[in-house]
């Protein structure tokens, strides 16, 4: 038996996961730059994805599948408006540190 | 009856026509607010006219009054009060309804023309209607609950109209005050209605009067307390004492509002009141002797007050106020009835009063002194010859119609036990000092040369002419029906008259003293203001206390200023105002805003714009969420404490 024919485990497949939603978070929370910030948003979503096909094949649950789809429709949706919002924001700010775009503070 | 009558009609248009004018008056052209203002009247009107018609004419139609109609869906159903919305036609209301959409159709005209330089134009006659309106529903009322919006919906237009000329002081004021004034007597109206549920569970007049019937324990008492409850709401709205002191101030509203409002049809509503509920009347001799005592002591106060008043609008607010108190005279001696007749014809000659005054007004440019006005005879042939019909009626001179009314009450009062004599004498000395001041105000105002010889009065259009003349006819003719007739037409609502009294004669007797005192009033102002013009300055001078006293009217308003508008607003001002407002009220604003800023001003720094921060505020969030759901606290929790228990032994 080869190393392929066995089956991955799937406590495997959600940690990896896991790791990767914790790096989107990590990434989120310390990057300064705006567009690094929002590509932390698309890991995040991408590792709840994976966690879905995960657990729709151990049910065989289609459902999970077609989440997935919603997901990935929404985020290419967000990454079109977030992605002007961004070019928006460096033309009135020339600057993309979040830290900079504070108008709303006291 | 033939059919319904369709009386929940009667309201409606004079409705109609305020939402009319009053929304879209200022938009149309005046034409069409003119014809809007009249049709609405005469419309309700016609639907009177029809009712009195199948009334009159058929004798079947007679017995089936009273005529209910009720709204199918009832208006107030909470646990055991029940009450509808009804309107109720029968013989009293019939009458009052005749009186108000007729002489109030008559002043629509007659505004018509004195109106018509004015700018609220629209705006006064959406008020007309609107007091069209609530009157009538207030008459048709087949429950107290109902009489009283009405009444309170006349005291709106009322304030309204008083203050119509709002940009002036005083008419702003004068509204002010007979709006509270009024306040008082509707207090007195509502704890009546109060008294009336907790007793009668009920404020259906019929269904008071048939209860009232059925037990004869009620006597005295309650009855007492509600009838003197209802009775100050009456003095309120009818202008007696104490309340009266509204009505002179209300003449400074336009002048047809003077004559429907506050002449004709509003100010009356507390005797009809009175007439409606005359069954818990009739069982309190008490409070029947106060509603008598009340009105032979108006009559005659407000009569002296008016023989030296030179405005001329308040020499007649002053008599309406003494023919209202003939009314409740009338009442107050049980003869409904006659109370009812006066009514109906000083609706009649004091509208006529009204409208010729604001004609003479009208055409002299708005001057009000009867001092400078006199000589008018030959400028304003009409309004003098219908106003010389309206003073001999009020006068109470054969066969004018003040005559039989006033006739009536008086016959009544003498009739009426050991008191009724005095009453009767009152109501005599009133009758002179009435004669007197209204042939004082026709010498003064048409007879001898003009005062004023700078101003060129002109008759007025006929729009106004023309009421005047129907007005002059009905207070020639109004009373000719005689009280008999009217009072066995009216006993279903208003109960039988009283005996006829065992001397011969005695009407007779009594109607000739009447129009001898009226001839006594009518000789001494001939004497006064047209032989020796000079004498009454001579007089006045000659008594001078008497002549403050009467000229400042009895310094009543004064009275009541320093003992109960002072204090109440020293009270409201002081107090209130400043203990309780600013310090109480103003004080926990001041200690809730602190707090709401100094917890703001904590709280401040977690806003701090930083959006990592949010994120990781989000984050720990959502990881404590997921700590508490995932750990099975209910093992972990006793788990834990046992280690740190053991830990701590050791």
């Amino acid at each position: 038996m080869s190393l392929f024919s066995q089956e991955v485990p799937i406590s495997w497949y959600l940690l990896l996961s896991a790791v990767l939603f914790s790096l989107g978070v990590v990434g989120f929370l310390i990057k300064r730059n705006l567009i690094t910030v929002f590509m932390s948003i698309e890991l995040m979503l991408n590792a709840v994805n994976l966690s879905f096909v995960t657990f729709a094949h151990e049910w065989h649950a289609v459902k999970g599948q077609i989440f997935v789809f919603f997901v990935m429709m929404v985020a290419a949706a967000e990454a079109a408006v977030g992605l002007a919002i961004i070019i928006a924001v460096f033309r009135a700010r020339a600057t993309l540190a979040v830290d900079r775009i504070d108008l709303m503070k006291l | 009856m033939t059919g319904p009558l369709y009386i929940w009609l009667i309201p409606l248009f004079p409705f109609a026509g305020f939402l009319l004018n009053g929304i879209l008056g200022s938009r149309l052209p005046k034409w069409m607010v003119t014809t809007v203002a009249l049709l609405t009247p005469l419309a309700s009107l016609g639907i009177v006219l029809n009712a009195a018609r199948i009334v009159f004419g058929n004798g079947h139609a007679f017995d089936s009054l009273p005529y209910i109609e009720t709204c199918p869906m009832g208006w107030i159903n909470v646990g055991t009060l029940h009450i509808d919305f009804s309107f109720v036609l029968d013989q009293l209301s019939l009458v009052m309804l005749l009186v108000v959409t007729g002489v109030g159709f008559l002043i629509h005209i007659y505004s018509v023309g004195y109106m018509s330089h004015d700018d609220g134009y629209a705006r006064y006659f959406g008020f007309l209607n609107l007091f069209l309106f609530f009157m009538t529903v207030l008459v048709l009322a087949g429950n107290a609950l109902l009489m009283f919006v009405g009444w309170e919906g006349v005291g709106l237009a009322s304030y309204l109209l008083i203050g119509f000329y709002f940009q002036k002081d005083s008419a702003a004021n004068a509204g002010k005050k007979a709006f509270i004034v009024n306040r008082i007597g509707d207090f007195g109206f509502l704890i009546g209605m109060f008294l009336l549920l907790a007793n009668f569970g009920t404020l259906t007049f019929s269904e008071i009067a048939t209860k009232l019937g059925q037990d004869p324990g009620w006597q005295g008492g309650v009855v007492t307390v509600i009838a003197l409850c209802l009775l100050l709401g009456a003095t309120g709205k009818s202008a007696q004492l104490p309340l009266y002191i509204w009505l002179p101030d209300a003449m400074e509203g336009p002048t047809p509002v003077s004559a429907l409002i506050h002449a004709a049809t509003m100010v009356t509503a507390g005797v009809y009141m009175i007439a409606r509920t005359h069954v818990l009347f009739d069982h309190s001799p008490f409070a029947l002797g106060v509603v008598a005592i009340v009105g032979a002591a108006t009559a005659l106060f407000a009569a002296t007050i008016g023989l030296v008043q030179n405005d001329i609008k308040r020499v007649l607010a002053y008599s309406t106020i003494s023919q209202l108190g003939y009314m409740f005279l009338g009442c107050g001696v049980a003869a409904y009835s006659a109370a009812i007749f006066h009514l109906m014809t000083h609706a009649f000659f004091k509208a006529l009063l009204f409208l010729a005054a604001g004609s003479v007004i009208h055409a002299i440019g708005g001057e009000q002194d009867l001092r400078k006005m006199g000589g008018l005879r030959k400028k304003l042939p009409f309004t003098f010859w219908t106003m010389t019909a309206a003073v001999l009626a009020i006068a109470g001179f054969y066969p004018f119609a003040g005559f039989f009314s006033k006739d009536a009450i008086l016959y009544a009062a003498y009739l009426h036990g050991p008191g009724g004599k005095v009453l009767w004498f009152v109501g005599l000395v009133t009758a002179l000092l009435t004669a007197f001041y209204m042939f004082r105000l026709w010498y003064l105002t048409f007879m001898g040369e003009p005062r004023s010889p700078e101003l060129h009065p002109h008759e007025s259009p006929w729009t106004m002419l023309g009421p005047l003349l129907i007005l002059a006819l009905l207070s020639i003719g109004g009373g000719w029906i005689g009280i008999e007739r009217f009072a066995a037409f009216l006993s279903p609502s208003t109960g039988a008259r009283a005996a006829e009294s065992a001397i011969p004669h005695l009407e007779l007797i009594l109607g000739g003293a009447a129009v001898a005192v009226a001839l006594l009033g009518w000789l001494i102002a001939d004497r006064l203001y047209r032989q020796k013009p000079t004498q009454p300055a001579q007089m006045a001078e000659a008594l001078p206390t008497a002549h403050r006293l009467l000229a400042n009217k009895y310094y009543v308003d004064e009275f009541y200023g320093a003992t109960f508008v002072k204090p109440l607003l020293g009270f409201s001002k002081y107090l209130l105002g400043w203990v309780v407002d600013v310090g109480v009220l103003g004080g926990l604003a001041w200690l809730l805003g602190g707090i709401a800023m100094f917890a703001g001003a904590i709280l401040q720094r977690w806003q701090s714009g930083n959006l990592r921060s949010y994120a990781a505020w989000l984050a720990a969030g959502a990881a404590a969420v997921l700590l508490f759901v995932l750990v099975p606290w209910n093992a972990v929790w006793p788990a834990s404490m046992e280690l740190i228990w053991k830990v701590a032994r050791h």
